[in-house]
This record gives C-alpha cells, sequence and structure tokens, in this order.
C-alpha cells in the first residue's frame, strides 16, 4: 500500500513539473488578456477535481450504505476533505483572474454560484461529520447528505443557467467560436492530469491517515486496559 | 392502504400535539412579523421597491419561519424518547417520515398564508387578483422545501447543535427552490403578469418537487435507523 502512495505522488509530482512547462514556456500568452490567463490550467483543473469529488464521496457513500463498511465512509470522508481543498484554490483563483479581465472580483454567473453553493455544501457535510458523535451514526448521516448534495449540485447549475451566465462559455465543445490553441489545450489537459493525480495521492494520504489515528486509538484504549490490569 | 393510515395516524398525532400547544405556529408568525418590521425600518421602501424586493421578501421571511419550525419536528421527538418510540411502534418508518413532512408542510402553509395576508395589509401590496397563481407557487416552492427540510431536520436533530446544522445544510440544498420561486412569485404579480416565465419556474419547481420527494422516502431508513 506505501507502494501506490508513492508511485502517485512520484507521477503526480511528474505531471506538475511538465503542467508547468506547458503552462509557461509551451503554450503561447493570450492575445488580450496577457499573462493573467495563465490562471486559467490551474484554475479549470482545480475545479475539475471539486467537482470529481463530490461524485466520488456520493459514490463511496453509497458504497458504505450497501456493505457496512467503514473503509467506505473513510475513502468518503477523505475525499470531501481533499476536494474541498481544491474547491477553495477554484474559489480563490477565479477572483484573482477576474479582477483585470472582467474589472469585478465576483459576479453571480451560473457557474460561480454553483461552485460557491457546492463548496458550502462541503462545508456543511465536514461541519456534520464534526458535530456527530457516534462514529457508525456519523458515517450514516453524512452519506445520506452526501447524496443530496451530489444531485443537488446538478440541479443548482441547470437552474442558474436558465437563470444568467456570463462568465466564459465552455472553450471545449461550448459553441461554433470557442476553441483554445492547441498547445493551450495540451497545457489544460496536461493541467488536470497532474491535478487529478495530485488528488487521488492526497485522497489516498487522508485516508492512510485516518485508520492510523483509528488505529492508535485502539492502542490507546488497550493500553489503558492493561495499565489497569497490573494495577 | 396500512401505509396511508399509518401516515395519517403520525399526520394527526403531530397536528395534534402543535393544536395543544401552538409553539411552532406561535414562534413562525412572531418572527415573521419580525422580519416584516425589521424590512420596514431597513429600506422604508415605497410601492415601487416593494414590487421589486416583495417577492424576495417574502420567501425569506417564509424560508425562515420554515426553519424554525422544521427544527422542532424532530428536536421535540427527542425529549422522553418519544422517537425511540414511534420506532418500535408496528409502522412503516417511511410513513413516519411522510407524515412528519406533511404536518411540517401544512404549518409551513398556514402560517406562510397568515404572514402573506399580512404583508399585502401593511404594505399595500396587491395580491388578491392573482391569489389563485400565487397560492399554487406556494405549495410547489413549500413541499419541495419541506420534504428536504423535513429530512435534514431528522439528521441535525442527531448533532450538538441542531439548530445551526439545519440551516448550514437545507439552505444550499433548497437554494433551486429559492431561486425559482422568488422569480416565479415575481413574475406572478409583475405589472402586467408574465405568465410564461412564471410557468417556466414552476415546472422547475415541480421536477426540484419530483426529485426531492422521492429521494427523502428513500434514504430516510438510513437516518432513523440505530
Amino acid at each position: 500500500m506505501e507502494g501506490l502512495q508513492k508511485r502517485l505522488g512520484l507521477l503526480a509530482l511528474l505531471a506538475m513539473v511538465a503542467a508547468l512547462y506547458a503552462i509557461f514556456v509551451l503554450a503561447p500568452v493570450e492575445l488580450t488578456m496577457g499573462v493573467v490567463q495563465k490562471i486559467f490550467y490551474f484554475h479549470v483543473a482545480a475545479a475539475w477535481v471539486g467537482f470529481l469529488a463530490i461524485y466520488l464521496v456520493c459514490f463511496c457513500s453509497l458504497r458504505f450504505l450497501r456493505k457496512r463498511d467503514r473503509q467506505w465512509d473513510i475513502r468518503a470522508a477523505s475525499a470531501a476533505e481533499v476536494g474541498a481543498v481544491f474547491l477553495t484554490l477554484n474559489l480563490v483563483s477565479g477572483p484573482i483572474w477576474a479582477k483585470p479581465v472582467w474589472g469585478i472580483w465576483w459576479t453571480w454567473d451560473a457557474r460561480l454560484t454553483t461552485t460557491f453553493v457546492l463548496w458550502l455544501i462541503y462545508m456543511g457535510y465536514l461541519m456534520l461529520r464534526r458535530l456527530v458523535d457516534s462514529p457508525e451514526q456519523r458515517a450514516r448521516l453524512s452519506a445520506v447528505v452526501s447524496i443530496f448534495g451530489a444531485v443537488n449540485a446538478l440541479i443548482v447549475y441547470m437552474a442558474n443557467r436558465w437563470w444568467r451566465t456570463q462568465h466564459p462559455q465552455p472553450v471545449i465543445a461550448g459553441g461554433e467560436d470557442s476553441g483554445l490553441h492547441p498547445d493551450m489545450l495540451l497545457a489544460l489537459l496536461v493541467t488536470v492530469l497532474a491535478f487529478t493525480l495530485l488528488f487521488f495521492c492526497l485522497w489516498k494520504m487522508g485516508c492512510d491517515l485516518e485508520r492510523s489515528r483509528e488505529s492508535v486509538e485502539s492502542l490507546r484504549r488497550t493500553a489503558q486496559r492493561h495499565l489497569r490490569e497490573v494495577r | 392502504m396500512k401505509f396511508w393510515s399509518q401516515t395519517a395516524a403520525i399526520l394527526t398525532k403531530d397536528l395534534l400535539t402543535e393544536y395543544r400547544t401552538k409553539d411552532v405556529l406561535a414562534s413562525m408568525l412572531l418572527f415573521g412579523l419580525l422580519v416584516i418590521l425589521m424590512f420596514h425600518f431597513a429600506f422604508e421602501p415605497d410601492s415601487e421597491e416593494i414590487r421589486k424586493f416583495g417577492p424576495g421578501l417574502l420567501w425569506m421571511t417564509f424560508i425562515f419561519a420554515g426553519l424554525l419550525g422544521m427544527n422542532r419536528s424532530f428536536v421535540g421527538e427527542k425529549e422522553n424518547d418519544a422517537l425511540e418510540g414511534l420506532m418500535l411502534s408496528p409502522v412503516n418508518w417511511s410513513s413516519i417520515y411522510l407524515g412528519k413532512m406533511l404536518a411540517n408542510l401544512l404549518l409551513l402553509l398556514l402560517a406562510e398564508a397568515i404572514i402573506l395576508c399580512l404583508f399585502s395589509l401593511l404594505f399595500n401590496y396587491a395580491i388578491w387578483p392573482r391569489i389563485g397563481w400565487m397560492a399554487a407557487i406556494t405549495f410547489l416552492g413549500t413541499l419541495g422545501f419541506a420534504s428536504v427540510g423535513t429530512l435534514l431536520a431528522a439528521v441535525s436533530a442527531n448533532t450538538r447543535m441542531s439548530e445551526v446544522m439545519l440551516p448550514v445544510l437545507l439552505v444550499p440544498l433548497v437554494l433551486p427552490v429559492i431561486l425559482s420561486v422568488v422569480l416565479a412569485t415575481a413574475a406572478n404579480f409583475a405589472q402586467p403578469a408574465e405568465e410564461p416565465v412564471m410557468f417556466f419556474w414552476m415546472q422547475v419547481l415541480a421536477a426540484y418537487d419530483i426529485i426531492f420527494v422521492t429521494l427523502p422516502l428513500m434514504t430516510f431508513d438510513y437516518v432513523l435507523e440505530k
């Protein structure tokens, strides 16, 4: 198991270096936006991971409810923690780009609002986990909430999209005029790959951390029992 | 048939407790009045501003009053372990959910009707010509809100700070309802009424209701089990 984490970490590192090369050397500087457009690669990759994670959380939660195996709960919780970090990165990098390009930090556009709501759902999920004492109950309740969160993320997106949108149209498979310079597309794909690998590496580390925490706890309980017997 | 008579029994029980104490309804109404009062002093709105902000304000009042009321529906059952009793009684657990959800729905609709009348009276807001459509919109919006809210009230009753946990979980999840219901209400009360817009958002509400009435019924057993 140690080997998997090392390999994932190494792959993520290599991909990240390749992504940085592709972003800053290979991809051309955007004509109207200039250098600030380079945020786009990290911004989109972080959003992709944030949205991927909520569906992984939902998937692990469904597995938990079916199998009643604590491991699936640990996987769900850890995916939510890491996903929330990536979504925060996305929400922070967005305004840094938006200020010079749109002239404002934030706008209540469909995609921004959806991301913000998803972030709030993550926070609710993580807060719920902290506020339920029994581990078994915590696993069940948070699993149910994550299913609602995942379904709702889709509906929020559609509802907002019908309402208003200002965010740049999807550049890939967006509309007729959309499209990326081939080198920019390559840089984006490499960055997305790097972020995904990094996510899986961090996810694995989070699960291991939770498991060690549990075994330390049970060791401590055993030690206390032995101590009492000795006395 | 048995399922529905069990549901009806739970519904009657909840409504009867509420009828005898009137705690929830009274607190929701007072809270609604307080929001209206604050709105008046915060904005001193003229009739044009009322037309513009009225729908949003009404629904914010409904949502916050509803959060207040729904929090009670499972926290109250925790006292004297009444929920354990319900779970041990020979009823399908889905009917516990459905009965409580319908009780919440009826209470919310009653409170909303009274708040709406008071709002119209105090701000000279013309609701009567289009009250039928307003009733339909309110029903669709409240149904989605109450169905998700009842399930999450059951979830948050198990946490250490249920009165904080419920809004934190519920508001992001009912955001599509808030958006659609406010837009539908605004379209309904616009001069002249924008019916196509109103129908569109009512359809969105209906779709949300179908999904979020089914989903709690499928997951409620997991929330209760011990």
